[in-house]
């Protein structure tokens, strides 16, 4: 895990791409995450956050998913 | 098993599942021809909808499992149709799979194979898939994941017979083996541990797919966890495996859960990437749905763009309704007049002729005058559900419902609700999280729904004529008012400190076919006219029969059971402004169906559709009818959407909660504009 170069996923700005390193979510959230295909090693890329500044949404396995802000801050990303 | 399966229907049984947005609902719609919602906002088909199949003279029963991305406990639809397939054991399962978004869709298949389900893959949307440049070898698929691969665009009727064929076969052919995935060495060994002890426990291996019960396990799925503790000699597995999981956490440092997610995924990547080409990346590809989501989540644009919308539904439901309503009302009238005629004519007394023409076609028409209305407002909610605007709008409002303790899917029901409730609250479903879905069935009933309209009407023709519009428009925003106050009172004092994921998939925009918006709104508006057709009209007779109960009194006076019941209850309203016996009976009425509080005043004044606007002008002021106004929009729901309640909580705290919540909420705010109204010299 190289957590030095790592950042949360809620940090990401629009545009910004990166690779799941750790998904530090507990119960039911991190069932959803990780049903929903953001497993570690998988590419999201950020596409833009809504209107009042949260959710946003990230492309991922090439569909778009929204997440809030708070949830995206339990997923540990590897800049690229 | 096989008795089990007999016992239950003695047919074939199909079931469909897959994600929601998949083309579920319209595949399911071709097989059977059944009149079913279409929807386009994620999780719309929750409940369990059956039709039948008829294919070569036989007829198989297709069960349509709600739409779900996995078959976990996250949620009720997940647990419906994960439940389904293990106790029930349909003989084949069509998993409907969306062509163009096909890895994320593979995992809930890969978990079906996993549970050694028979599975056929209807491979959906293809024409999207070619759209976005994407290249599928069907039968490499179909060879990877050892099941048929039917492809299909369900919106063209395209490959709906070959899968038919396909899916006979398969379910008349034995079980085949269940999908077995590589977990890795540390994982496998584990596995293994779990499996020796399931197979040699006999109600165990014969409930559950072995392999199948010992990854849930190792996933610490709690309700498969409790399910198993329940059945006696299973202490050795649950402590097996919870020495499992905890052996695998230190040895790899990761949990069983994201092992295992990780793996599935991985699995699916390498199916993927031998039968699946990609011409050009997703991130390259500037689609369709990317430009309209530019502008529709703009920054600037988005909340004004939602708000358009909304006024948009509004407009075209009121407006384009309205002049509709007239023609409606006609009818009855010229109906009412040509019975009455020839009741008269043929010697009925005056209590059947009354009977008929006031109590029968009186109230059928003031349920009737509602339809279009509802049939307009549900099609605009319709092709925002099928364009997948909803989920937009879901996602550009989530911010400020998530301040109100709600969810920016809370959204729909709320907005549905001014439909009818009912829908409204049976859309709370999409909710997964128990909180938010509690939360807003409580105040979708706050919502104004259109049933609550003629009794605006009926008072707003009496003394607000010109105000027409504002007055209306004041009544629906203080429900919203007072549904938000509710919304984050609730989440204060009835679940505090809880909080649910969001996670929302926005499907691609897609051009709504006018079938699937016409399915939508016939299935809607008949929730409607059926809960009008039965309720209504037996309230209606109801009151009549109570109006002339005891024999000899006059009809619908103060003597008759109708006004003594109203009487008794009076003076409680008096501080409201409308403390007379009439009022008071009208509301009591209302409760079996809002509606009913236009046909009661209508049947105690004894006039009809026409005089009931001039005996209210005379007997009320214009403050007690706009404090009579906020209490009917915001006192105890129908007995629908009551029932509806009872059944979508389970629970009769949260119904009897709701009943009395909203009557105390009617009458506090009733009481304070009749009170603040008179302090400013309104009377
Ligand atoms: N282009 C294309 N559109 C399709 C196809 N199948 C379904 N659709 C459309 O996709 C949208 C979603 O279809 P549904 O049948 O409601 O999907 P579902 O999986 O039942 O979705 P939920 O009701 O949300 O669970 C609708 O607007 C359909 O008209 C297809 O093969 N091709």
């Amino acid at each position: 895990m190289s957590a030095k170069d790592s950042v949360v996923l809620s940090d990401m700005k629009p545009g910004s791409r990166g690779k799941v390193v750790r998904i530090s979510a507990k119960g039911p959230l991190r069932r959803r995450i990780l049903d929903m295909g953001l497993v570690s090693g998988v590419e999201i890329n950020v596409k833009g956050v809504a209107p009042l500044g949260d959710p946003m949404e990230i492309l991922v396995r090439g569909y778009s998913l929204s997440l809030r802000k708070q949830e995206a801050a339990e997923i540990h990303v590897e800049v690229m | 098993m096989e008795a089990a399966r007999v016992l239950q229907t003695g047919e074939t049984v199909i079931a469909m599942a897959g994600n929601p947005n998949s083309g579920k609902s319209s595949i399911f719609n071709n097989l059977t021809g059944a009149r079913q919602h279409v929807g386009n906002y994620a999780g719309v088909t929750v409940e369990k909808k059956e039709g039948k199949l008829i294919h070569q003279g036989k007829a198989y029963k297709v069960v349509d499992l709600p739409g779900t991305y996995s078959l976990g406990a996250y949620s009720e639809d997940e647990r419906v149709a994960r439940d389904f397939i293990l106790k029930e054991k349909p003989d084949v399962i069509i998993n409907v799979v969306d062509a163009s978004n096909i890895e994320r869709n593979l995992y809930l298949t890969v978990q079906l194979l996993e549970m050694g389900a028979n599975v056929v893959v209807a491979l959906n949307m293809m024409d999207e898939a070619k759209e976005k440049a994407i290249h599928i070898d069907v039968a490499k698929i179909s060879k990877l994941l050892g099941v048929p691969v039917v492809p299909t665009v369900a919106t063209k009727k395209q490959g709906m017979k070959e899968l038919v064929v396909r899916a006979i076969q398969a379910a008349n052919e034995p079980k085949r083996e269940a999908l077995k995935i590589n977990y890795g060495s540390d994982l496998e060994k584990e596995l293994k541990k779990l499996e020796d002890i399931i197979s040699s426990h006999s109600q165990l291996s014969q409930e559950y797919p072995s392999r199948y019960l010992a990854i849930k396990l190792l996933e610490e799925d709690q309700e498969v966890y409790q399910q198993v503790k329940a059945i006696p000699g299973t202490a050795e597995l649950l402590e097996q495996s919870e020495e499992s999981a905890a052996f695998l956490l230190d040895e790899t440092g990761e949990d069983a859960e994201s092992l295992i997610a990780d793996r599935r995924y991985g699995f699916i990547s390498g199916v993927s990437k031998q039968a699946v080409r990609k011409r050009i990346s997703a991130e390259q590809r500037l689609s369709f749905s990317d430009k309209i989501d530019k502008v529709v989540t703009h920054r600037v644009l988005g909340i004004p763009i939602f708000l358009a919308a909304m006024w948009l539904v509004f407009q075209f439901t009121f407006a384009l309704g309205d002049p509709m309503i007239g023609w409606v009302e006609g009818f009855f009238e010229i109906l009412g007049g040509v019975v009455g005629g020839w009741l008269a004519a043929a010697g009925a007394s005056d209590l059947i002729t009354s009977f008929i023409v006031d109590g029968i076609i009186g109230g059928v028409g003031s349920v009737m005058v509602f339809i279009p209305n509802i049939v307009l407002l549900f099609f605009a909610i319709a092709l925002l559900e099928n364009s997948g605007y909803m989920a937009r709008a879901a996602y550009v409002m989530d911010r400020f419902m998530n301040t109100l303790g709600l969810h920016g899917k809370s959204f729909i029901p709320l907005l549905v609700g001014f439909g009818c409730n009912v829908p409204g609250i049976m859309a709370a479903r999409t909710l997964e999280n128990k909180k938010d879905r509690i939360i807003t069935i409580l105040i979708t009933p706050l919502m104004s729904c259109a049933a609550r309209l003629p009794v605006y009407v009926l008072f707003v023709s009496a003394f607000f004529s010109q105000y027409e519009g504002l007055i209306i428009f004041s009544l629906y925003l203080l429900g919203i008012v007072m549904a938000v106050i509710m919304g984050v009172i609730f989440k204060r004092l009835l679940f505090p400190g809880e909080v649910s994921p969001f996670v929302l998939e926005l499907p691609p925009y897609r051009i709504p076919t006018l079938k699937a918006t016409m399915i939508h709104m016939w299935e809607r508006a008949g929730i409607f006219v059926k809960k009008a057709g039965t309720i209504i009209f037996s309230v209606v007779v109801l009151i009549w029969a109570l109006s002339v109960l005891p024999w000899g009194v006059e009809p619908g006076s103060k003597e008759s059971a109708l006004g003594q019941i109203g009487s008794f209850f009076a003076p409680l309203f008096a501080p409201a402004g409308f403390g007379s016996w009439e009022a008071s009976t009208a509301l009591i009425f209302g409760i079996l169906a809002k509606e009913v509080v236009v046909g009661t005043l209508g049947v105690i004044y004894g006039v009809g559709e026409e005089g009931v606007v001039t005996a209210i002008h005379q007997l009320w002021t214009p403050l007690s009818a706009y404090a009579f106004m906020v209490m009917t929009l915001l006192y105890t729901p129908c007995a629908a959407v009551i029932g509806t309640i009872k059944r979508e909580t389970g629970s009769w705290k949260w119904t009897v909660f709701t009943m009395v919540y909203t009557l105390v909420l009617g009458w506090v705010m009733a009481v304070l504009v009749y009170q603040v109204g008179r302090l400013f010299g309104l009377s």
